[in-house]
């Protein structure tokens, strides 16, 4: 048996609005391995970053963990008090987001953010956290550290910026470090750069990482194990080779289809018809049932997840293999 | 997330009071802002007082009671009487109509003289930005008091003169205001796409950037109201504004001071008043800037 | 068959001034041709000039220096009453689906709105029998036609400003990422109508992206940019197939495969960040990053010549 970092079991998180309860996060469990990336794939809307938000205990009012358990190592965070969750935010877990110019502060030095980090979760004096903070900026790839210490956020490039939040978030070396929409906001090529990156802190500091993403090649790069998500529930979940060798729900074969159609030159790109569905009213059925092309009877009951290979689980009554 | 949150089922059918028509807007105040309604109506009751004051009052706002001075609120003078044993409720119909008259009209000139020029000063910008901005700020050093005393020296009395005095006095801060949120707007993508269709510049202004000025605008107003009301009442106590025994709410604070003590009802019953239309403007701009905001409609 | 340029960009510069004397040199001594019909894809990386180029070719942008000329006349610097002739030829679809529709206007005037600018229909009722029209051929209805932008999802507000560049019947359209913001079904849903439309009206389209996956599909031609200046410029299949200029194949080589099968692991990366657009790197622009930089390419900028069937600007094909 793996050790696990982090386990969420059935975890449910609404929003309570005035026209009635959103659930954004519909009885989501997953496990994200020691060492292991696990990554969460979906469209927006589809509640990958409210189950982030869940872990993290971030969410805002008018929404609330409803029901559900988050176990990391062990500790149950879902009946920490605000303040012992604040210890573990930054410390045990961190996160990065996708805009990194709105998540640094724009008047305070790049530099001074994390060294507050530092100062906030250990008690060293400000010389120490220092050197502790121009460490990690070589660590996560940052040329000059001395240099880029004294700039503020504006004067950074977006991958700069995204490696500054890196170091901050990797500073206390956490167990967990969750990436939401890590890379969308930057080019390829730095792209690239940052997720060479987050797989070598990895290797090298042990850190837990799950990452949210809508972009299938971003997750089929560096996860071990991926979950897709749909309309707050995951619908499809297995080890990375068997998701992309082997996909069984209809809406990731349906993802996956026009992914490879961009490459295959053809006339008509394979899309997914229709929209995401909105999350307010959604009845018993499958949530996908009208985009689907193989909906029959039964998809007015949501399936439950179903284990076709041993690691592999889907949420459809119609998991039948797709020759692609 | 938010995305899925905030749109509405697109295919559902359109209701006529959906559109900001002039029936539209108020149906959905109506139905949805019963406050706004409310203060609507305390709004259209203070002006119907001042249209019809002699009709619903037997004094005149000069009649002398000489006896019954100072005198408390009674079955004649439900108000009371002032320090020359006038009727208070009187004087304050009377006075409503040159306190109305001068928190709403200095008001919108200089709402409107102050956006078109701050809109023209955003979106043009250059030279005749620079223009505009530093007359403004001319305007904006002295302080607003004196400026418009000085106004009122050189014009004389009168109401149209305070008119001016208050509208010159007030349009350079709402620019101000209206230029920032234009410059804002101008670097929009939907402003960008309209000039990508070819929409002349004065069209751009009036149809892209002045009906997403509109909810500062009604902040705005519903601020400069007050402070136009209380501003002719301090020029009419220098002896620059109304002149005796004509009336205005805020020549009646200002001479209900010096009997607070013993004729409290001389200062409260106009200052009530003006708390009054001061909550009803704000109440009424609140509920029209929701219902005209297509954005938090329907949430 | 002969090619015509539809538009046609020379020597084309735009330059943003900051404070104190300095310039961000956007687009640097550019020439390029949009021919008659064709899909031309605008490829690079955010700042490398490319919305500007797009933009100043439909006279959005004032060009500091150079020359467009559409269909032989010149349209830089003709007044603004002159060009609203060209203008009608001559549209935008923008990459932020949020950012380009009023939020205070109706689908309804928002698709009018070009058609009433340019006196294009006499009356209301046939401006929107022309709007409902319009919006079928994007694939919405006339139920949509009196809702705000903020009620559709992004692909259906894409759709709506797709019906507005299309609105004038114009011959050129420019897209500026339209897809960048959008979803991986709906970016194709998108895609696909884009590529319908072309064919349908016969438009010819200049495609800004900074995603080469998505512009294989739609695009004739692709001509990738690096801080306002070409690379390289040729046929899609030639590029994919064989990229020349290294930029563009580390460009290529960094696109994640949606397949863990082709992982990375020893694949090519591009060290380095971009340079400042400010202080541009003497030579070719793109030296300080490049594996293969020699002293020439610090000195002498290359300049873009053909070689087997595309043009290249680098020293290594000399």
């Amino acid at each position: 048996m793996k050790k696990m970092t982090l386990q969420v079991r059935d975890l449910c998180t609404s929003f309570f609005t005035d026209k009635g309860e959103i659930k954004a996060v519909n009885n989501v469990s997953f496990d994200v391995p020691k060492r292991g990336i696990i990554g969460i794939v979906g469209e927006s809307g589809c509640g990958k970053s409210m189950t982030a938000r869940s872990v993290m205990r971030l969410i805002k009012y008018p929404g609330r963990i409803v029901s559900g358990s988050i176990t990391l190592e062990g500790k149950e965070l879902t009946r920490l008090t605000e303040s012992e969750m604040a210890n573990v935010r930054g410390e045990e877990i961190s996160m990065i987001f996708q805009e990194p110019m709105t998540s640094l502060n724009p008047v305070m030095k790049a530099g001074r953010q994390v060294q507050e980090v530092v100062m906030l979760h250990r008690k060293v004096s400000k010389k120490e956290a220092r050197a502790e903070v121009l460490r990690m900026f070589e660590k996560v790839g940052i040329s000059e550290p001395e240099k880029r210490y004294e700039c503020y956020p504006h004067e950074l490039s977006g991958g700069l910026r995204q490696r500054v939040m890196i170091a901050m978030a990797m500073i206390c070396r956490p167990k967990l470090l969750i990436a939401d929409e890590p890379t969308t906001a930057l080019d390829v090529t730095v792209e690239a750069q940052i997720l060479e990156l987050m797989r070598n802190l990895r290797d090298e500091i042990g850190t837990s990482i799950m990452l949210i993403s809508h972009n299938l090649g971003v997750v089929a790069e560096i996860c071990d194990y991926v979950h897709v998500m749909y309309a707050g529930r995951v619908v499809e979940q297995a080890e990375t080779f068997e998701l992309f060798d082997n996909p069984r729900h209809p809406y990731t074969i349906g993802l996956m289809n026009a992914v490879d159609s961009l490459e295959r030159k053809q006339a008509v790109l394979d899309t997914i018809p229709g929209t995401v569905p909105n999350l307010l009213g959604l009845g018993e059925g499958c949530s996908f049932a009208p985009r689907c092309g193989r909906r029959t009877g039964r998809c007015d009951q949501m399936s439950e997840l179903i284990e076709v290979v041993p690691g592999h689980l889907v949420r459809c009554h119609c998991h039948r293999q797709e020759v692609r | 997330m938010s995305e899925a949150k905030k749109s509405t089922p697109v295919n559902a059918p359109v209701l006529y009071d959906e559109q900001n028509t002039f029936r539209g807007v108020s149906k959905r105040l109506f139905r949805e802002n019963k406050i706004a309604v409310v203060s609507l109506i305390v709004i259209l009751i203070f002006l119907l007082g001042a249209v019809f004051a002699p009709w619903l009052t037997e004094y005149g706002y000069e009649d002398i009671d000489a006896i019954n001075r100072l005198g408390k609120p009674s079955k004649e003078h439900l108000l009371g009487t002032d320090e020359l044993g006038r009727d208070v409720l009187t004087r304050m119909l009377y006075g409503s109509r040159i306190s109305l008259l001068v928190g709403i009209v200095p008001t919108v000139i200089s709402m409107l003289a102050g956006a078109a020029l701050g809109i023209i000063a955003g979106y043009i910008g250059g030279r005749v930005d620079s223009i505009i901005m530093r007359l403004a700020d001319i305007m904006l050093a002295f302080p607003s008091m004196l400026l418009a005393m000085v106004i009122m020296y050189t014009l004389g009395d009168g109401i149209i003169n305070i008119f001016l005095a208050l509208a010159l006095v007030n349009w350079a801060s709402v620019a101000r205001i209206v230029r920032s949120e234009t410059l804002k707007l101008r670097e929009t993508e939907f402003v960008e796409a309209a000039r990508s269709i070819g929409v002349s510049p004065f069209k751009i202004m009036r149809r892209h950037i002045m009906p997403n000025c509109i909810p500062s605008m009604i902040v705005l107003f519903t601020l400069n109201i007050p402070s136009a009301i209380l501003s002719e009442s301090s020029l009419s106590f220098l002896g620059l504004g109304i002149q005796k025994p004509m009336a205005s709410w805020g020549l009646m604070v200002n001479t209900g001071r010096q009997y607070l003590y013993t004729a409290p009802w001389m200062s409260l019953a106009p200052s009530i008043a003006i708390m009054l239309i001061v909550l009803a403007f704000n109440f009424l701009g609140d509920g029209l800037r929701d219902v005209l905001d297509p954005h938090l409609k329907k949430q | 068959m002969e090619k015509n340029a539809l538009i046609a960009a020379k020597k084309l510069t735009v330059e943003f001034s900051l404070s104190g004397n300095k310039k961000v040199h956007a687009v640097s001594d550019v020439s390029l041709d949009v021919y008659e019909h064709e899909v031309l894809a605008l490829v690079g990386e955010s700042g490398c000039g490319k919305s500007t180029l797009g933009k100043a070719m439909v006279q959005l942008i004032r060009p500091t220096g150079g020359e467009v000329s559409f269909k032989g006349t010149p349209i830089t610097g003709m007044s603004r009453k002159a060009f609203q002739e060209y203008r009608r030829q001559m549209q935008i679809v923008f990459q932020d689906p949020y950012a380009s529709l009023d939020p205070r206007m109706s689908v309804r005037d928002i698709v009018a709105e070009p058609l009433e600018t340019h006196c294009v229909c006499p009356t209301k009722a046939e401006t929107t029998e022309r709007v409902v029209e319009l919006l079928k051929a994007v694939g919405l209805t006339s139920d949509h036609l009196y809702r705000y932008a903020h009620q559709f999802s992004g692909g259906q507000r894409q759709r709506i400003g797709i019906a507005r560049a299309i609105a004038l019947n114009p011959a050129f359209i420019v897209c500026d990422e339209p897809v960048s913001a959008l979803d991986v079904s709906v970016q194709n849903q998108i895609l696909n109508l884009l590529k319908d439309l072309q064919g349908r009206f016969g438009l010819t389209y200049l495609f800004i992206s900074h995603d080469l996956s998505v512009v294989r599909f739609i695009a004739d031609r692709v001509c990738v940019m690096f801080l306002g200046k070409l690379c390289e410029l040729g046929d899609t299949e030639t590029i994919y197939e064989k990229p020349m200029h290294p930029y563009t194949r580390f460009l290529l080589d960094a696109i994640p495969k949606a397949d863990p099968h082709q992982r990375r692991g020893e694949r090519l990366l591009l060290s380095g960040e971009l340079p400042s657009p400010v202080n541009p790197p003497s030579g070719c622009r793109f030296h300080t990053r490049c594996p293969y930089a020699t002293g020439k390419c610090k000195a002498t900028e290359p300049p873009l010549h053909s070689v087997e069937g595309r043009l290249v600007a680098c020293h290594l094909y000399e």
